[in-house]
């Protein structure tokens, strides 16, 4: 009896740099993996990593959002958030890692409809797969919020037929405007779909507009998580009928309307 | 190629690899990784007789060379587990262990009997070491009398299948406590469950567990598994299986050095989850490697003079 899950292998660092020209400053870093031959990755899955350099130190693997998969290599954007990531940030081409993958839940991709994509700051990581393996990217508008320069992100490659803008976050009143826009955008794709990425206080104010406008709305969840697979238990998220739900499995992306943290975010 | 069976009274084992209750989910989840039916057996994940939420997050926090874990025994109950999931797993080829928790001797007995009846289920592990519930769990791990009354419980409605009795290392004399489960029937038994331990964040200044304390398991907590592995070996005649940090071949073997029969693989297997199916070939290997003649004649060879 199979059931569905990734592959595990281990698999060579390719090469691990900066993300653009200040990324260094933010601890922002392109990962490239070799790909052990995934078969096919949906836009918003996830894979673990766990460098040999872990030793027996650091015993969890780190899930990290596919960026890219192409059939060479598995790309990954991370920004240094810990022990773990600090290590990964150090990794030279050909260095050792186990990886887990491709795991858990993608985007819907639906070629026909008005697809509204919403990313704030590294929550740009799935998309650039979610748009670059889109049967129709004319039909996508990109909205991105960010604070380091635009240069540290993977956003000039994102071709986006319907509009593709970023903001940035400077100063107090950036944040408002910024959700004034967030609102606007969500308004006029009501009746199409709306996929976010990004912090959580982010991913609630793109579920209350969506709730507000009635649109079909995808969240991403990151929730601390040991195994990937579905059997720790310790990622899990409350669902619409009160149950845990493992984010590994049944995510990391979700109908909001599947879940209780955002059941709220309407009214 | 070395012949790694190995019975535990009861419970034939096709090798002494078994992976370790709450680190593997009902099995299905590894599927993808692995043949299940490669294993020696598994635990799953601990069953009650209804279902249980579990505890808030945060659950886990990771600590130098392991982890905490405060999950709080989330499960789906029994009757789920036997009507969802267990039909689906390979229980002919391989031992699927089932774990039981309660709140009372009488509950524990009640799991017992709707288990016992179960073709599928190769024995029961009583689980008397949960450091992560509020009633019972850890409990009746701690005072040989309670040991004992959860043991014969279990055992008196148990039918033939092998009762395991899971140990607590957060107790001052562990070998009394085994003593006390070995004289109230328990077949086999497995240790060690968890350490009770704690993490927090000096910054926040809250813990890093919801439930504040939980369970320290990980390469850490190997020193002290093998320590009361080898005290519970010298105080009782049943077989053991042993666990605590195994996250190689070489720890595997020191655990069966010391005397286990069988051993547990918990952590590793959130390390890679392929971890303990790499085990089942690597086992043999080192064994060869190292120049033992078979399992049997490895087990418990520690040398003391």
């Amino acid at each position: 009896m199979k059931i569905e899950g990734g592959q595990c292998d281990d698999v060579r660092v390719l090469s691990c740099a900066p993300a653009g020209e200040t990324g260094r400053k933010y601890g922002m870093w392109v990962l490239d993996v070799e790909n052990p031959g995934w078969p096919k990755v949906i836009a918003g899955q996830f894979a673990m990593l766990r460098p040999e350099r872990f030793g027996l130190t650091l015993v969890w693997g780190r899930p990290l959002s596919i960026c890219r998969a192409e059939p060479d290599r598995i790309r990954f954007f991370f920004q240094e958030a810990g022990r773990g990531t600090a290590v990964m940030a150090g990794l030279a081409p050909g260095e050792k890692l186990t990886l887990w993958g491709p795991l858990g839940k993608g985007y819907a991709v639906e070629p026909e409809t008005p697809t509204l994509l919403l990313a704030g700051g590294m929550g740009l990581a799935p998309f650039v797969e979610y748009v670059l393996s889109h049967p129709a990217p004319q039909n996508l508008h990109l909205v991105f919020g960010h604070k380091p320069e635009l240069s540290c992100y993977p956003f000039d490659a994102l071709a986006c037929g319907r509009g593709r803008e970023a903001h940035r976050e400077e100063k107090p009143g950036d944040l408002e405007a910024f959700l004034a826009v967030l609102d606007e955008r969500v308004k006029a794709y009501a009746d199409g779909l709306v996929l976010a990425c990004g912090p959580k206080p982010f991913l609630t104010a793109v579920a209350r507009l969506g709730a507000k406008y009635g649109a079909r709305t995808q969240i991403s969840l990151e929730n601390r998580m040991a195994c990937g697979v579905g059997a720790c238990l310790g990622c899990v998220e409350e669902d619409a009928r009160g149950h845990y739900a493992q984010v590994c499995k049944r995510g990391p992306v979700f109908w909001t309307k599947d879940l209780k943290f955002f059941q709220g975010a309407g009214s | 190629m070395m012949d790694m069976r190995v019975n535990l009274g009861k419970l034939s084992l096709k090798n002494p690899v078994v992976t370790a209750s709450g680190t593997f989910g009902y099995g299905l989840e590894f599927s993808p990784y692995g043949d299940l039916a490669k294993l020696g057996g598994f635990v799953v994940k601990g069953l009650s007789l209804k279902p249980r939420m579990g505890n808030p997050v945060p659950r886990l926090a990771e600590t130098p060379c392991g982890m905490l874990n405060a999950i709080g025994l989330q499960n789906a109950g029994v009757n789920a587990f036997l009507r969802g999931m267990l039909p689906q797993l390979p229980w002919r080829e391989t031992a699927v262990i089932a774990n039981l928790y309660a709140c009372d001797p009488d509950e524990f007995g009640e799991l017992a009997s709707i288990l016992a009846a179960e073709e599928g289920v190769a024995a029961l592990e009583v689980n008397i070491s949960c450091p992560n519930v509020k009633e019972g769990g850890v409990l009746f791990g701690q005072d040989p009398a309670q040991a004992a009354r959860v043991t014969e419980a279990v055992k008196k409605r148990a039918g033939d299948k092998p009762v395991i009795v899971k140990l607590s290392p957060n107790v001052t004399d562990i070998a009394a406590i085994a003593r006390a489960a070995e004289n109230a029937g328990a077949d086999i038994l497995s240790l060690i469950n968890t350490l009770s331990g704690m993490s927090v964040d000096i910054r926040t200044r809250k813990p890093r567990l919801a439930n504040v304390i939980g369970g320290l398991s990980g390469p850490a907590i190997k020193p002290v598994a093998l320590r009361c592995v080898h005290q519970v070996r010298k105080a009782v005649s049943i077989p053991i299986m042993g666990m605590g940090g195994i996250s190689s071949a070489e720890d595997a073997l020191e655990f069966i050095l010391v005397g286990a029969n069988a051993v547990q693989v918990g952590t590793a297997n959130f390390m890679r989850p392929d971890f303990s199916f790499r085990l089942v070939d690597e086992l043999p290997l080192l064994l060869k490697k190292i120049g033992a003649k078979s399992l049997d004649e490895y087990r418990g060879s520690l040398r003391l003079d």
